[in-house]
């Protein structure tokens, strides 16, 4: 018998123990005077320079807005307030993090960051009927519901965009891809840009996969090389593009590379500059844009954020949270009908772009080619 | 006189059988009270899901690792399995939602089950450090498979929209899954199976002198082993919805096998705590889960020193301590 | 056939480095019948403590390459000491489990410290690049293969040779007996250790000169890659870990030339259980017949 009562016993402390902790999440919802804006993204693990850079570019946003006076939503006046919660980029976290800031009596949801967490967690949104926009998920179904949105480019327009850029513009027509196929967004790209590039008269010389985390290219360079290719395109994040652009050089690969939007913040990932010249990416935001808006925010973002650089993250976090407030004072209601309507009207200057939403959830915005000059970023003109 | 044994054992039996019984009855009183009354909110109540999944994935692991004594590093394959299996059979079948439930983890089970046959046969010859490494090998050659399939699994992007069959708003189901689980596993411990596996891990010679087929013993206890850890797999899929395959990786095993390590091997009590505890708090503690990590590290090393230090033995000698640690082998 | 030396170059250079990673996992395991799994990432602190030292004003290249070595040492004995030293005794399952547990504790303290993002290291090794014909040598390749070849030599001379390594492989083969002859085992797995870790130093220092690159994780594929590579030669071999860890780079590059990238973890250790079940002590392994 004294084994059950021990067990017993900690039953009931295991019951009390999560009940006090369930009981600290208090819920605020229905308030008139603050909007809870939730947000979800990797602050911990491998991916955490992602949701942190989000999470910092809300934050700029947030206090932005409540300085100028808050957002106005039919005829009340509130203030915003930013709940951001780690899902270290797992799925199964980012639910219970949903759950949690349902639990904090969040209005609107930013994120996820990353996609697959991001998808995961649509179905969650569309059942409680909150608006849920991701600053950067580019999966497609990361906007597959009614109330989901996103404010950057879907995998397939990058490849798209490159691939007319490549082949119309530059008249490159023998091309080599190198992707990592681990990546649902390096996979999606590619798969654009192949379909693309065809399409455009061009021909794809090799098609090349690689696995993240892999550090060794050097097989596949071997291969690109005696391909003899016009172009080399890497749609993939920068550190893997880092191993790659070294080692082309060692290879003796001349041949200009083109980059997605995950090159964002290579040149710090190289100990010699000198190999990614003149290397062309497609990106939403560059820091050093000689813009109003760009700079003032870059400002913000430093002061707050000890000098810290602000990357695509942090600026795609900064619009949708603008985007959020565009929606509601459209919408004049947290009505999620009236908000999903308000997002297909609204038009939204952001530090990306200028965007406007169509109903399935994607942006529209002009694509910003940077080239990389003197190892430096140089903004190029696309069209 | 073995009337006698006979009369006790039976005893014994019928008392444990109460027991168990009367657990199972406050599981189900708890659960529903602390979910219907909504003290749990929306967050814990779906943890309360990814406690299950863990639950059953600890318990199955420790089948392997406690009981038979074999170090297994790639028990989230077997999830993997699990997870994939049962997603696409719910996903391409269009019946009623309990036909499908039920085909699901029947086929999420038993193929993983196969799968730890297959793998079992030639990999039991091997034990120990080779063991490991094999069954680690095993885990990133499955992961490879399932990126590599592209057309049935979906690559690396995996599978979306799974149908969310187990989320916390069915949580009696999970319950009842996870009680099944665990008690088809105990049972099977405590059977004349279990004493044979718990043999073959305390002296495996000796248990090969007394008649016992050691290479069908440690396959069976894989295979169990693996069968429920497709289970789990099965829960965790519908619960999350989304699945791929870097999510299977070493690092989840490891996360099990923590659970194992600190509930102690060979405890399915404990592996059931530790289930919990370590679910719940770093959901509590959420945000740091970089220095989750170094905790987890830490345990791991401490635990096994403690185990194996004097200290222990000291403290097992001389205090009340003693049968806390003495009854940790014999009891489930 | 340009093409085909090319990817045979491409796989001897990491398959090298994979031989002087799995030396280290081999002399270990001859000695103190363990699998240290924190091996690899002793690998890694081996390419922080050079890179601190390259960024260090006033520290010469040649020292921030000795203290890397010297450091790596130190941290295995230290860490046979702390953590696997009183569990000489216990079963084997409960090391294992620790040494887990040290690698896990290893990479999660530099992912606290220096966070995920990897620290790119400065150009240290300057060699001139190599060229025959279409094909490319990189002065790092030459290097790296080099300074392999050399280690390989004085492990073997080392071990074969001299006094005190036969006094480690009296060691290996009879610990009892050999303490009886006056051997101090404790300090020749002390040096089994700060031999092995120093290997693994200089792995880490010609792993980042070849991939320019620190992080937390560096050294978890590579270690258990050169693991693999050390239980196909024969664990406890020296010239297995060497053939082991060549066979393992080629295999990959090949895979990868020839068959299909994602497949390469696939057939490496598909290669690896193929081995074990036909050969389970490895291609060069001796069999050990289990004593009660």
């Amino acid at each position: 018998m004294t084994k059950m009562k021990k067990f017993l016993s900690a039953a009931v402390v295991a019951a009390m123990t999560i009940s006090s902790l369930a009981g600290c999440g208090t819920s605020s919802k229905g308030d008139d005077t603050t909007l809870t804006i939730g947000g979800i993204g990797p602050v911990s693990g491998p991916a955490a320079s992602y949701g942190t850079s989000v999470k910092n570019g809300c934050q700029v946003a947030v206090d932005e807005i409540n300085k100028a006076g808050g957002v106005k939503v039919g005829d009340k006046t509130m203030q915003l307030k930013l709940d951001f919660q780690d899902d270290a980029n797992d799925a199964e976290t980012a639910k219970n993090a949903f759950n949690k800031l349902m639990d904090n009596g969040m209005d609107a949801l930013v994120g996820c960051v990353t996609s697959a967490p991001c998808i995961a967690v649509t179905s969650l949104s569309e059942k409680a009927k909150i608006l849920q926009i991701t600053p950067s998920g580019s999966q497609k179904e990361c906007a597959q519901f009614d109330n989901c949105f996103r404010v950057c480019f879907t995998d397939p327009q990058q490849g798209t965009a490159m691939a007319e850029y490549i082949v119309n513009k530059l008249g490159l027509k023998k091309v080599a891809v190198l992707y990592a196929n681990s990546s649902n967004y390096s996979q999606g790209i590619k798969d654009a840009f192949v379909a693309k590039v065809k399409e455009l008269g061009g021909s794809i010389v090799t098609e090349e996969a690689f696995t993240e985390g892999d550090v060794d290219y050097n097989t596949q360079l071997s291969k690109v090389k005696d391909a003899a290719a016009d172009a080399i395109f890497v749609p993939a994040y920068y550190t893997e593009v880092s191993y790659i652009v070294k080692q082309a050089a060692e290879k003796g690969i001349k041949i200009p590379f083109f980059g997605s939007d995950g090159w964002d913040g290579i040149l710090d990932q190289v100990s010699n500059k000198e190999v990614l010249e003149g290397a062309t990416f497609l990106s939403p935001f560059l820091y050093t844009q000689d813009d109003a808006k760009v700079q003032s925010f870059v400002k913000a973002y430093q002061a707050a954020n000890k000098n810290a650089t602000p990357d695509q993250f942090a600026a795609d976090g900064y619009d949708t949270v603008y985007t959020i407030k565009a929606a509601f004072e459209k919408a004049g209601s947290k009505d999620i009908a009236k908000l999903e309507e308000a997002m297909t009207q609204i038009k939204v200057e952001g530090i990306t772009g200028t965007m406007t939403f169509s109903k399935d959830g994607d942006a529209t915005k002009s694509t910003k080619l940077i080239q990389i000059k003197n190892g430096e970023y140089t903004a190029i003109v696309a069209e | 006189m073995a009337n006698e044994f006979v009369k006790a054992k039976t005893k014994e039996v019928r008392k444990s059988t109460i027991q168990k019984a009367v657990i199972i009855a406050l599981a189900y009183v708890g659960v529903i009270a602390l979910v219907s009354s909504g003290v749990l909110g929306y967050q814990y109540s779906s943890v309360l899901i990814s406690v299950a999944v863990n639950i059953i994935a600890a318990v199955s692991l420790n089948l392997v690792t406690g009981f038979l004594g074999e170090l297994s590093l790639g028990h989230a394959g077997f999830m993997a399995i699990g997870a994939y299996t049962g997603a696409l059979i719910t996903l391409h079948l269009n019946l009623p939602a309990p036909v499908e439930i039920f085909l699901g983890l029947a086929g999420a089970g038993i193929m993983a089950a196969i799968f730890g046959l297959i793998i079992g046969i030639p990999v039991l010859r091997l034990h120990g450090d080779y063991l490991a490494i094999v069954t680690l090998a095993f885990g990133q050659i499955i992961a490879s498979i399932l990126n590599y399939v592209k057309s049935i699994t979906g690559g690396a992007a995996g599978l979306n929209n799974i149908e969310e069959y187990t989320t916390s708003d069915h949580y009696l189901l999970v319950l009842t899954l996870v009680v099944l689980s665990v008690l088809i596993m105990s049972n099977i411990i405590n059977s004349r199976y279990g004493r044979a596996i718990t043999a073959v891990r305390d002296n495996y010679i000796a248990a090969e002198a007394t008649g016992i087929c050691i290479r069908n013993y440690k396959i069976f206890a894989f295979v169990v082993g693996a069968f429920f850890a497709g289970i789990a797999g099965f829960i965790f899929a519908h619960n999350v919805g989304v699945i791929k395959p870097s999510k299977f990786d070493f690092n989840m095993s490891i996360n099990i096998l923590v659970f194992v390590v600190l509930g102690g091997m060979g405890s399915i009590k404990g592996s059931i705590i530790a289930a919990v505890v370590l679910t719940v708090l770093p959901e509590a503690l959420r945000g740091l889960s970089d220095y989750r990590m170094l905790m987890y590290a830490v345990i791991l090393i401490v635990v096994m020193l403690f185990n194996n230090s004097k200290l222990r033995k000291r403290l097992v000698e001389e205090s009340g301590l003693k049968k806390l640690f003495t009854k940790k082998k014999g009891e489930a | 056939m340009s093409s085909f030396v090319e990817q045979f170059l491409n796989g001897l250079i990491p398959g090298s480095i994979y031989a002087l990673i799995a030396l280290g996992y081999t002399m270990v395991y001859g000695i103190a019948k363990m699998i240290n799994f924190a091996h690899g990432d002793i690998i890694m602190v081996g390419a922080y403590i050079l890179l601190i030292g390259l960024n260090a004003s006033g520290v010469p290249t040649w020292l921030a390459i000795v203290l890397a070595i010297a450091g790596c040492g130190i941290l295995g004995v230290v860490i046979e000491k702390v953590a696997y030293k009183p569990l000489r005794n216990a079963p084997s399952l409960a090391v294992l489990i620790t040494a887990i547990g040290m690698s896990y504790f290893l990479q999660n303290l530099f992912l606290v410290i220096f966070s995920s993002k990897g620290k790119s290291v400065p150009r240290f090794i300057h060699v001139k690049d190599f060229k025959i014909g279409d094909i490319t040598v990189s002065g790092n390749m030459i290097v790296t293969l080099i300074v392999t070849i050399i280690i390989m030599i004085l492990l073997t001379v080392f071990i074969n040779k001299t006094k005190l390594g036969s006094a480690l492989r009296a060691v290996s083969e009879d610990k009892g007996a050999a303490s009886l002859m006056g051997i101090n085992s404790d300090l020749m797995i002390s040096m089994t250790f700060a031999i092995g870790s120093a290997l693994a130093g200089v792995a880490g220092i010609l792993w980042v000169s070849m991939y320019d690159k620190a992080y937390p994780t560096l050294g978890a594929i590579p270690g258990i890659k050169a693991f693999v590579a050390a239980v196909i030669g024969g664990i406890g071999s020296v010239p297995g870990a060497m053939i082991g860890g060549i066979a393992l780079g080629l295999v990959e590059s090949f895979t990868k030339a020839y068959i299909s990238g994602e497949l390469v973890d696939a057939f490496v250790f598909g290669l690896l259980i193929i081995v074990l079940i036909f050969k389970p002590t490895g291609i060069l392994g001796r069999k050990r017949i289990e004593k009660v």
